[in-house]
């Protein structure tokens, strides 16, 4: 039973942090339980809020990268080098300790079956996050809604959830490697890429971007020079953290 | 106060000189790039600088005129009202005390206006005597688009955000009227050290 | 500058109103364009994070946390509405 996460007063919650795994060499995903937790939909985020002995805080907002049905809630973070809160996620935090946030956030950047689709999900880097909490969603749920997942990483060492990725239609494009024996794309997610692996126009996909800015307005510019209407497009952009 | 997290510090440096740091004031390295909107982009050529409002003869010049100014060197500590503090940052500007010499005015008041529409608002007397510039250099090369060049204006005794980005002139007024930030509640003069960072305050 | 869009300030507006207000339909009080409010372009200003509308630029919401209480400023937007896609 889903519930509406959207509807409800929002405030900060501390969550335990259970597990810390390394999805990369810069990755981390942090599995967390909160007492206080509602549920959330796929695609939504929370708010994650640092606070130091001295009373500075840095606040920034990561998807969710776990379906609503899962054990734990799961957040994957991407360690920048010179960001603030990042750096604190991959490299400090452990199990057992506690991190504040709040969520869930968004109601816009959702997917769930009564939407319907066909879906196609485009992820840029961490963009990615998101989009899989979709997929793990549609598979939990069994759904039979055709789904398209594009994916763009720096490298191979770079892809995220490569093991869970391979269930779908999925075309993963490298845009700072050409390994050998590499039989997934190179280059930017662009009009030509596109125009091959996303649905036709005239199935109407519902259609879900997300990564950091450039990215994001890149894609979502070709997608509707190729003909897709852009109100069935969705966007949510990254920035630093 | 929020629960603390275990080892977290951010990204602050400790410093020695803490009678330089304001108080609620955080000393960082970065230059953080905040805005209220998009950076603007617009031709060098169609730049000007003016003084309008209380003043007989409106002085304008335009980018060659302006940096042909006699400008200044200086270093200073600047303080943003998000908490970060960075000590000996250089720029090269001009004065407002060249700007406005021989300027004969009854206005008490400034009011800095931007590309892209922003606006603060200081009295008179704290552009005058050495206080402030129009600085278009940082750390000896052209201020970037992103940290307000061409030109912005330079206030360093007041908190950062009255050092407008973008700043295309300043209306010389007899009553104060509020900018943009001090129209939504932050502090009408804006002093670190009393740490006026909000209305009332 | 990173320009980001109305899913980063999602999270102030929903502790601020109670109710999720991405999938809303702003209307722009200046050019009139409809859209929803996760698709406005979102400035995470020093002092506050202002929403500007992705089709003239025009400021639709001022978001500042004074003495720790988020306050919103809406004067950009001529009328809101409540959508969802189902």
């Amino acid at each position: 039973m889903e519930r509406t996460a959207v509807r409800r007063r929002l405030n900060w919650q501390l969550a335990r942090v259970v597990e810390v795994v390394a999805e990369t060499s810069r990755t981390k995903s942090i599995a967390l339980d909160a007492t206080d937790w509602p549920g959330h939909l796929a695609g939504q985020h929370v708010d994650v809020r640092l606070t130091a002995e001295d009373g500075y805080q840095a606040q920034r907002s990561y998807s969710i990268a776990s379906a609503p049905g899962d054990e734990h809630l799961v957040l994957t973070v991407e360690r920048l080098d010179d960001g603030e809160v990042s750096p604190y996620l991959t490299e400090e935090l452990r199990p057992g300790d506690d991190l504040e946030l709040r969520g869930p956030i968004g109601g816009y950047f959702v997917w769930r079956e009564s939407l319907g689709g066909p879906i196609l999900l485009v992820g840029g880097g961490s963009g990615v996050v998101p989009l899989r909490a979709m997929l793990r969603h549609h598979r939990a749920i069994a759904s039979e809604v055709p789904a398209r997942l594009v994916y763009s990483a720096r490298t191979r060492d770079d892809l995220l959830y490569r093991g869970e990725l391979g269930g779908y239609e999925t075309t993963i494009t490298l845009t700072r490697e050409r390994p050998e024996h590499w039989d997934g794309r190179t280059g930017r997610v662009d009009h030509g890429l596109l125009a091959e692996t996303a649905w036709p126009p005239g199935e109407r996909p519902l259609v879900y971007v997300c990564g950091p800015t450039g990215f994001v307005e890149a894609v979502a510019e070709a997608l509707v020079a190729l003909g897709h209407d852009a109100n069935r497009i969705r966007t949510e952009r990254f920035g630093p953290t | 106060m929020a629960p603390i997290s275990r080892g977290f510090h951010g990204r602050r440096s400790e410093t020695t000189e803490a009678e330089r740091v304001p108080p609620g004031q955080y000393v960082t390295r970065d230059f953080p790039v905040l805005s209220a909107g998009p950076t603007p982009h617009n031709p060098i050529e169609s730049w000007s600088f003016e003084i309008r409002g209380e003043i007989d003869e409106p002085r304008s010049w335009t980018w060659e005129q302006f940096i042909a100014l006699p400008s200044e060197r200086i270093t200073v500590d600047i303080h943003c009202v998000t908490k970060w503090s960075k000590l000996d940052t250089s720029w090269t500007g001009v004065s407002f005390d060249t700007l406005l010499d021989g300027v004969d005015t009854s206005a008490e008041y400034v009011l800095a206006f931007c590309d892209g529409g922003y606006t603060t608002n200081l009295p008179l007397e704290d552009i005058s005597d050495g206080k402030a510039w129009v600085a278009y250099e940082f750390q000896g090369e052209p201020l970037d688009p992103e940290h307000g060049g061409p030109a912005r204006l330079l206030v360093p005794h007041l908190y950062f955000w009255k050092s407008a980005k973008w700043v295309r002139g300043i209306e010389l007024r007899q009553d104060d009227l509020p900018g943009f930030w001090e129209n939504y509640g932050y502090h009408n003069y804006g002093d670190p050290w009393k740490e006026q960072r909000y209305a009332g305050d | 500058m990173i320009e980001l869009d109305g899913n980063a300030i999602a999270g102030d507006l929903l502790e601020v109103f109670g109710v999720d207000l991405t999938e809303a339909t702003t209307v722009c009080a200046a050019c009139g364009t409809s859209s929803f409010m996760a698709e406005a372009v979102v400035y995470m200003g020093g002092p506050g994070r202002v929403a500007r509308c992705r089709s003239c630029g025009d400021v639709h919401i001022v978001l500042v946390t004074i003495r720790g209480i988020t306050c919103v400023d809406m004067r950009g937007i001529a009328r809101l509405q409540m959508t969802g896609m189902a």
